[in-house]
């Protein structure tokens, strides 16, 4: 007998069902006695019944099947057999998870023979917690279900309750990204203190070479400059210069120009594009465009022009950014008022002269913001810098040279062997970190002005 | 509608038999009017009945709906409007437009009116422009109003401000009609007076056609009045006429308030 957490969930699942059907067919029950009348209606009153009977043994059930483990094991090192067990380390662990193995019928027998003792007392100790397990959980969901089933009277407000609870549930799950997003800086930022007790703030945020190896950090390794240029060259220039027009004049076009029938394909198109994963925009980066691009700077006689190139990976994310920038700018473009072009071609402008002069004015500061959730996309981004544009960190503007960006050397840093308490490793959380926060601030901006201008014409 | 007194004799607009479609639906049947140099002349009924849509085929706005077609013949200075070889942009520049919401664009009180001037290079310099600017301005009675301040934007005015500056706006690149489309609905009593006035002071000047809902407004700002009930006119007359004579038996429901 072990603990199945998904079959006792199932279980409860149809004690909660059989709990609805009873509470609806009682308050029915009560509803046709002459002269009552139920304030809430009967699924109201099952609703209420069955969410008693499951929520409280459900969550018991996610709180028994994290501890039990633990409670087990415990047991098993206070039985006689495991006090000839090694006082600690490897071996200690391995014996243990050798007998929950053999206990649990995952394996037929136990490898290590030390453990076989190990087997009964845990198979005793496995049986015995499922028992107080289920026996807990069962109990528990009958008396929620008891305790509902006999509040049900005709006055009584089960669907006041009900809703309550369901509110609740949909504040839960909308925690649940917010507390997430609290632990992802949390655990950054307890790496990233442990990285700078061994490497100075300035030396990584001001810095010029980077170098990071392995072992005790050395002085003047870390230095992130040539990193965070790299991010910037490719994600907020390279890639901007490209997307911003087109992304501006796919948007003029689409909501200017298109007829029905064209927009209506152009559109999803458009968002196949942004659907298309990074790491095909990749390898179309690193085998198509690089290598195109080292030829024509070549041809050009430009110096040290490398197959993996600044340029390719930008303009290729200029590419991959274009649906985001054109559907940002297609909504800001939208979202002025039909009687400013109006008012504008009743003035005999042109529809040239009125987006110019009318509607991009209008409409730029939304399409400001859009640009800047752009950039803060494009400096996020991984696998096609990681493929295309190199991992030398150079600090160079020349853009057929080879560059490096934060995320490609978290990539370096945090792929292959490491040990995770050296400060090369470490490096990885603070550049994290770091780009956390300027992406955070980067949206924060770009939110508030979008907001601002929407408000501007409601 | 064969009243001799009220040919107009200096027509600017003439309207010949017009039918305006949205798709299938027919919004305007077969209209013919005259719109006079020197006079305001009012469109008026019921909500629906198609004055808007009539007004905004005067200068071709229809255009920028796609489903719109208009059929017939409409003059300027007896010009084919609607002929292949007359310039949509040129018209407009000749007739102009003020719409019912106030719509100045999002940038100063000067630019807004020296939007038009400057699209059609009306202007040889700054300070002609500046003399545009100010003699648009001072038509529309709101120059002393704003002289102080003529960088501020045109969206941070009070709403009558908003809507003298959209017809300033319109003054601007000297047209010669003004077409207004109900430009009283969105405003207050007061400003709603002020416009009025300006529209007295206007007339003359140019040949000023106001669609509006309000009565009292069309008797009190007008010379020729025309009465549209389901997408024909009904009658065309003076004002006195329409108001206190009128031929019609749905006209005078209409205006003694027993429908509409």
């Amino acid at each position: 007998m072990t603990f199945n957490a998904a079959a006792l969930l199932l279980l409860i699942g149809g004690l909660a069902l059989i709990g609805w059907l009873a509470g609806r067919a009682r308050s029915a029950l009560l509803a046709g006695r002459a002269g009552t009348r139920l304030h809430s209606r009967p699924q109201y009153h099952g609703w209420y019944v069955a969410l008693w009977l499951f929520a409280p043994a459900a969550i018991f059930l996610a709180v028994w099947s994290s501890m039990s483990p633990a409670l087990i094991t415990n047991a098993v090192l206070a039985s006689p057999e495991a006090q000839s067990l090694p006082a600690f380390g490897f071996e200690r662990g391995a014996m243990l998870s050798d007998a929950r193995a053999v206990a649990q019928g995952k394996q037929a027998a136990v490898r290590i023979a030390e453990a076989a003792p190990l087997v009964k007392p845990y198979a005793d100790a496995t049986h015995r917690y499922a028992w107080i397990g289920i026996a807990a959980m069962l109990a528990l969901a009958l008396a929620g279900g008891l305790y509902a089933f006999t509040r049900i009277k005709p006055d009584f407000r089960a669907r006041t309750r009900v809703e309550r609870i369901v509110m609740a549930l949909l504040l839960i799950a909308s925690l649940v990204a917010i507390l997430t997003t609290f632990g992802i800086v949390l655990s950054l930022l307890f790496e990233s203190i442990r990285f700078f007790r061994l490497v100075p703030a300035t030396e990584l945020l001001f810095g010029t070479y980077w170098n990071p190896q392995s072992g005790a950090p050395q002085p003047g390794t870390f230095g992130g400059i040539p990193l965070f240029w790299g991010t910037v060259l490719i994600g907020a220039i390279i890639a901007m210069i490209v997307a911003i027009p087109i992304g501006m004049m796919t948007a003029v076009y689409l909501t200017q120009y298109a007829a029905p029938t064209v927009r209506k394909w152009v559109k999803p198109c458009l968002e196949i594009l942004a659907g298309v994963p990074t790491v095909v925009y990749g390898y179309f980066a690193a085998l198509t465009v690089a290598p195109a691009l080292r030829n024509f700077a070549v041809m050009l006689g430009v110096p040290n022009a490398s197959t993996e190139s600044a340029l390719a990976a930008g303009i290729v994310m200029g590419v991959m950014i274009i649906p985001f920038v054109s559907s940002m700018a297609d909504d800001s473009i939208n979202a002025v008022p039909q009687a400013m072009r109006d008012g504008s071609l009743a003035l005999g402008a042109t529809p040239n002269e009125t987006i110019r002069q009318v509607l991009i004015p209008a409409a730029l500061p939304g399409v400001m913001g859009g640009i800047l959730l752009a950039v803060s996309r494009a400096i996020g981004e991984t696998m096609i810098v990681v493929m295309a544009a190199g991992l030398s960190a150079n600090l160079t503007a020349n853009p057929f040279a080879s560059v490096t960006t934060v995320t490609a050397q978290i990539v370096k840093l945090l792929t292959g062997d490491q040990e995770f308490d050296s400060a090369k490793t470490l490096a990885a959380f603070a550049l994290g970190l770091v780009l956390f926060i300027v992406t955070l601030m980067l949206n924060i901006v770009a939110l508030r002005i979008v907001k601002k201008y929407r408000e501007a014409y409601e | 509608m064969t009243n001799d007194d009220l040919i107009i004799a200096d027509p600017k607009m003439r309207a010949e038999g017009v039918n305006v479609f949205y798709g299938d639906k027919q919004a305007i049947k077969d209209v013919s009017i005259d719109v006079g140099t020197d006079l305001v002349t009012a469109f008026i009924g019921p909500s629906g009945c198609g004055k808007s849509t009539f007004l905004r085929s005067l200068n071709r706005m229809n255009d920028t709906v796609a489903s719109a077609r208009v059929t017939g013949r409409i003059e300027l200075d007896g010009e084919d409007i609607y002929a292949p070889s007359m310039d949509v942009v040129q018209l407009r520049a000749r007739v102009g437009m003020v719409f019912q919401k106030p719509n100045p664009f999002p940038k100063s009180i000067y630019d807004n009116v020296a939007y038009g001037s400057r699209i059609h290079g009306l202007a040889a310099n700054k300070a002609d422009l500046d003399v545009i600017v100010e003699r648009a301005l001072t038509r529309a009675g709101l120059w002393d109003e704003v002289k102080d301040r003529l960088g501020e934007s045109g969206t941070a005015l009070s709403g009558g401000q908003q809507q003298r500056l959209c017809i300033a706006r319109a003054i601007a690149v000297d047209p010669e009609v003004i077409l207004m489309d109900e430009p009283c609905s969105a405003l207050d009593p007061i400003a709603t007076a002020k416009i009025e006035e300006l529209i007295h002071e206007l007339r003359g000047k140019y040949a000023i056609v106001i669609v509006t809902h309000n009565m009292q407004q069309a008797a009190r700002v007008s010379q020729r009045t025309a009465f549209f009930h389901l997408g024909t006119l009904v009658e065309y007359g003076k004002t006195t006429d329409i108001f206190t004579n009128p031929k019609q038996e749905r006209t005078k429901d209409y205006i003694t308030g027993r429908y509409g």
